[in-house]
């Protein structure tokens, strides 16, 4: 009895419940959790399938990054819950017939035709192989320009952002080196002429001529 | 020879462009000089061509000049047919117009749109030389439609006038009845016979001659019959047939020599140039042939009525022209093709004479065209009075003058037809012969005989026209007076024609008359005194004489007795009356109709709104769909994604 | 053994779950996003079974890029959420309608 039936159906419950309890909660945190919880076991499932870069990188970039994102998000804002699920048990019908439909059409098309006998199971890679760098070296070679398109993607994220969520706000105080840098010295220090009367007492008030 | 059949088509173009485009440059002399020029080479040109082709005999010119355009085996060209009968023509045409271009300069001297004039008919002498010389059905419409539109454009040539202009309209609009008949004949050639050259069609005949066609379920019409009577239609319409005659007589608006050139030499001749010349077409329909015959009958005969009570110089002339071109049609009916040119010709000489008299003697006063406020001219215009005379004697035909030669060869011609109307026919002419001298003459006493009746002061300023007036004159009236002594046994009773015109032997009445004298002048001329239209003549010559000279008193009486009769003379059998009640009220009916029903409401209301509602409607539908809430689109996906897996599916 | 129509079919599962969860949770944004989230789970698990067993790296490629689009998508998506807390105070998808005709 091979191991990867077995850690295949576990993950795949594992996934599906995941994801069942993510569009059901009422809670977004908890179906924030969920959806990280469904990313692991994916990250399960696409090890088995001897993509270990991708699985790091679900790990990593969107659980260690975009679900902390939506953590963050869901945390920050105070969201009244309420509202948001009305409907909820009306649209559970129509939504889980339309499911259903959907799976029971994917399953007619998949199952019978992308099975072992059309598609055998390919021959395990030795021990030395890395798929890591495999991916590197097609992704700096063939796929160098669209590497190069998805980091402007990213950096154009990045900015849209920024641009979307910044804003001024009008009594708070910063400080803006182009002025500064601007400034003269006229603008800032003023010559007063004054007689100097180093006769008189010298103890006297100076401070009463400026 | 190609080259100079094309200057002698093109030359007076030339003249009217330079005229027309660069009349101010040129100034008034300068236009004459060249539209003059220009005409003198084609009439120079036109001796050329009747003495090579007539004179020498040579053998018939047919080419083409320039293709115009060839769409689904169907050739549209440019092309020349020149033997005898267009050569004819050519003579007749550019002579005539010669003349009045000559006449012209006198006559328009002081008209602010001289060089407009100039140009104007010196276009339509191009016009017609191309009618005239076309060797296919196109270039003849083309002819036809440009000799039409240059009449139209001179009749209301003193466009400040608004009889001018109704007159010029109301010609344009009949014409186009009768084009429109010619047109609808041209394309029932064009998809019979397939070909728009005459030489195809005429070929083709023979084999059409049963050939039916069904315009109307369950009716059957001869083709040859169809298309001869469509054409035929056409040339009631150019040539002012009853009842398509009502624009000529308006037509006198226009300016004199136009009178002279266009509605009485040679335009309105088109018809009978046309009609001869689809002799091979018409010879195979003897209903058409019938059909001509009567149409030409009535207008011979009730045209000349009404010259009889009008009292405008022109108009006279004018009822005049309608009656001769009747009794050429009715040459055309009894198939005496050649004796119906030979009239054409005669007529177009001694026709433009009497006009341009006319014309010379309302220079003479002063504009004046009423005939009741003339008389006694004869003293104070002598050139004009003799060249009118004989003008007049030729019309009425007196022998030895050409009018006579010819009028009495259709007479004999219809005499000895047996077509079906020919009785009737010949009654009319006959009739007519009398009625033709009644009126010349009463126009030559009211005009020139008799007290002066004109206020002192213009019969003051009375006098001879100057030389370009006289001399076209004099020139017109040497062909009116010999022109039918001379082509007596060649035109009609010879084969001066050759194959130009095509008669059958059934239908020859002609050749009948022929062995009657031979086809000699002075036989003729003796055996036609012995018949009754030459004393018919003297007859009406009589009565004319009684009535206007000796009895002056006796119209007026008359007049009284028969009002009826004249107020039905006076209104034209109120043809005018019928096609304004019948034609211009009947069809702002029917505009009215249709702007109300037609364009109010299915056009405007059900086409053009109605769409812009129901596209209104849709849209207010299709809005609701565009709700803007996020999860409607999202559904909307699901739902297609849905329907294209499912289509995966069942495949 | 597992065959690739195991993984298919559980992607199908995956993507049908996030339709489900589109379709109820329709009021609040941030599922609604997280269930994009989920379907694109499902490609991604598609493609890379597909690459694994095709043998072929370039399905692993896609799914590298698709991660990096639905990161970027994630990262404006959530900032658009933000703006749009601020200035309406509500993320229900149901008072959101001024694209309304």
């Amino acid at each position: 009895m091979a191991i990867e039936p077995v850690l295949f159906y576990f993950f795949a419950i594992v996934l599906v419940a995941a994801s069942a309890a993510v569009i059901t909660v009422p809670n977004s945190v908890h179906a924030v959790l969920f959806l990280v919880l469904a990313f692991f076991t994916s990250a399960g499932l696409w090890l088995l399938l001897e993509a270990e870069f991708l699985a790091i990188t679900l790990v990593l970039v969107y659980v260690g990054a975009v679900m902390v994102l939506f953590l963050f998000v869901v945390m920050m804002l105070d969201i009244n819950v309420e509202p948001t699920r009305e409907g909820f048990i009306k649209n559970l019908p129509i939504g889980i017939i339309v499911a259903l439909i959907m799976m029971v059409e994917i399953v007619l098309v998949v199952w019978p035709n992308f099975g072992l006998q059309s598609y055998g199971a390919p021959v395990p890679h030795a021990a030395n192989y890395s798929n890591t760098k495999e991916l590197g070296y097609v992704l700096y070679t063939v796929y160098l320009y669209a590497f190069e398109l998805a980091a402007a993607i990213l950096l154009l994220a990045i900015v849209a952002a920024i641009m979307l969520t910044l804003r001024r706000r009008p009594n708070s105080k910063y400080q803006d080196p182009g002025q500064q840098v601007l400034a003269r010295k006229a603008d800032r220090l003023r010559i007063v002429k004054m007689e100097s009367s180093p006769r008189s007492a010298p103890g006297s008030n100076p401070g009463e001529e400026s | 020879m190609d080259k100079v059949y094309l200057i002698l088509a093109l030359s007076p173009l030339v003249g009217a462009i330079i005229a027309g485009l660069f009349g101010k440059k040129i100034g008034r002399s300068g236009a004459h000089w060249v539209t003059n020029i220009g005409v003198a080479i084609s009439f120079v040109l036109s001796l050329v061509v009747f003495n090579h082709i007539v004179l020498n005999d040579a053998p018939t010119y047919n080419a083409t000049v320039y293709q115009w355009l060839l769409s689904d085996g169907i050739n549209f060209e440019v092309g020349f047919l020149v033997d005898e009968l267009t050569a004819t023509m050519l003579i007749v045409v550019t002579f005539v117009s010669l003349m009045v271009h000559i006449y012209t300069i006198g006559y328009m001297r002081d008209d602010p749109g001289y060089q407009r004039f100039f140009s104007y008919i010196s276009l339509f002498t191009f016009s017609m030389l191309m009618l005239v010389m076309a060797n296919n059905f196109m270039q003849l419409f083309f002819g036809w439609e440009a000799v039409g539109l240059v009449s139209y454009l001179l009749i209301g040539f003193w466009y400040k006038k608004p009889t001018a202009i109704y007159a010029n309209l109301k010609a344009f609009l009949v014409n186009r009845v009768g084009d429109f008949g010619f047109l609808l004949g041209i394309a029932a050639i064009l998809m019979y016979f397939g070909s728009l050259d005459y030489a195809q069609v005429f070929a083709g005949a023979e084999g059409h001659a049963n050939t039916t066609i069904e315009i109307f379920p369950g009716v059957e019409w001869s083709l040859m019959t169809v298309v001869c009577i469509l054409l035929f239609i056409g040339a009631m319409g150019k040539s002012a047939q009853v009842p398509l005659h009502v624009w000529l007589p308006d037509s006198m608006e226009g300016p004199t020599p136009i009178s002279a050139l266009i509605h009485a030499a040679t335009m309105v001749t088109a018809g009978i140039f046309m009609v001869s010349r689809m002799s091979p077409l018409f010879e195979w329909s003897e209903t058409a042939l019938s059909v001509v015959l009567v149409i030409g009958a009535i207008t011979a005969l009730f045209m000349a009525f009404l010259g009889l009570i009008q009292n405008d110089i022109k108009r006279v002339v004018a009822y005049s022209t309608l009656s001769q071109l009747g009794y050429m049609t009715v040459a055309l009916g009894v198939s005496a093709y050649s004796a119906a040119m030979f009239h054409l010709m005669t007529h177009a000489f001694f026709k433009a004479l009497l006009f341009l008299a006319a014309g010379s003697v309302i220079m003479a006063m002063h504009h004046e065209q009423d005939m009741r406020k003339m008389g006694g001219l004869r003293k104070h215009m002598p050139i004009t009075y003799w060249t009118a005379l004989m003008g007049s004697l030729a019309l009425m035909g007196i022998p030895p003058f050409s009018g006579f030669f010819s009028k009495d060869t259709i007479i004999e011609a219809v005499g000895a037809s047996t077509i079906a109307g020919s009785g009737f026919a010949y009654f009319a002419v006959v009739v007519g012969v009398f009625i033709t001298a009644l009126y010349s003459m009463r126009l030559l006493f009211l005009t020139f005989h008799g007290k002066p009746r004109m206020d002192e002061h213009t019969l003051s300023h009375v006098k001879e026209s100057p030389k370009v007036v006289t001399i076209p004159l004099i020139l017109l009236a040497i062909p009116s007076v010999f022109a039918g002594w001379l082509a007596l046994k060649g035109m009609p009773f010879g084969d001066y024609f050759g194959d130009s015109i095509v008669i059958f032997d059934q239908h020859n009445g002609l050749a009948i008359a022929k062995e009657m004298h031979q086809g000699d002048p002075w036989h003729f001329l003796t055996h036609s005194i012995m018949t009754l239209p030459f004393w018919l003549v003297i007859a009406g010559i009589a009565t004319a004489w009684v009535l206007y000279v000796a009895k002056p008193e006796w119209p007026g009486r008359i007049k009284d007795r028969l009002s009826i009769v004249h107020r039905i003379l006076d209104n034209a059998y109120g043809i005018d009356r019928l096609y304004y009640v019948v034609f211009v009220k009947g069809s702002q009916l029917l505009g009215k109709g249709f702007s109300s029903v037609g364009d109010a409401k299915l056009i405007d209301g059900i086409m053009v709104n109605g769409m812009a509602n129901s596209i209104g409607r849709f849209a207010g539908v299709a809005r609701r769909m565009q709700t803007g809430f996020l999860y409607h689109y999202a559904f909307a996906m699901i739902i297609g994604l849905l329907v294209l897996v499912g289509w995966f599916v069942l495949k | 053994m597992i065959s690739l129509s195991h993984f298919l079919v559980l992607g199908g599962i995956l993507f049908c779950l996030s339709v489900a969860g589109i379709f109820l949770n329709r009021k609040n944004v941030i599922i609604l996003l997280m269930s994009i989230e989920l379907m694109l789970l499902a490609v991604n698990m598609n493609f890379v079974a597909f690459a694994h067993f095709h043998g072929d790296t370039a399905g692993q490629i896609f799914v590298f890029f698709i991660l990096t689009v639905a990161a970027a998508e994630a990262a404006i998506g959530l900032a658009i959420l933000i703006t749009l807390f601020r200035n309406r105070r509500t993320i229900n998808v149901g008072e959101l309608d001024n694209l309304s005709g």
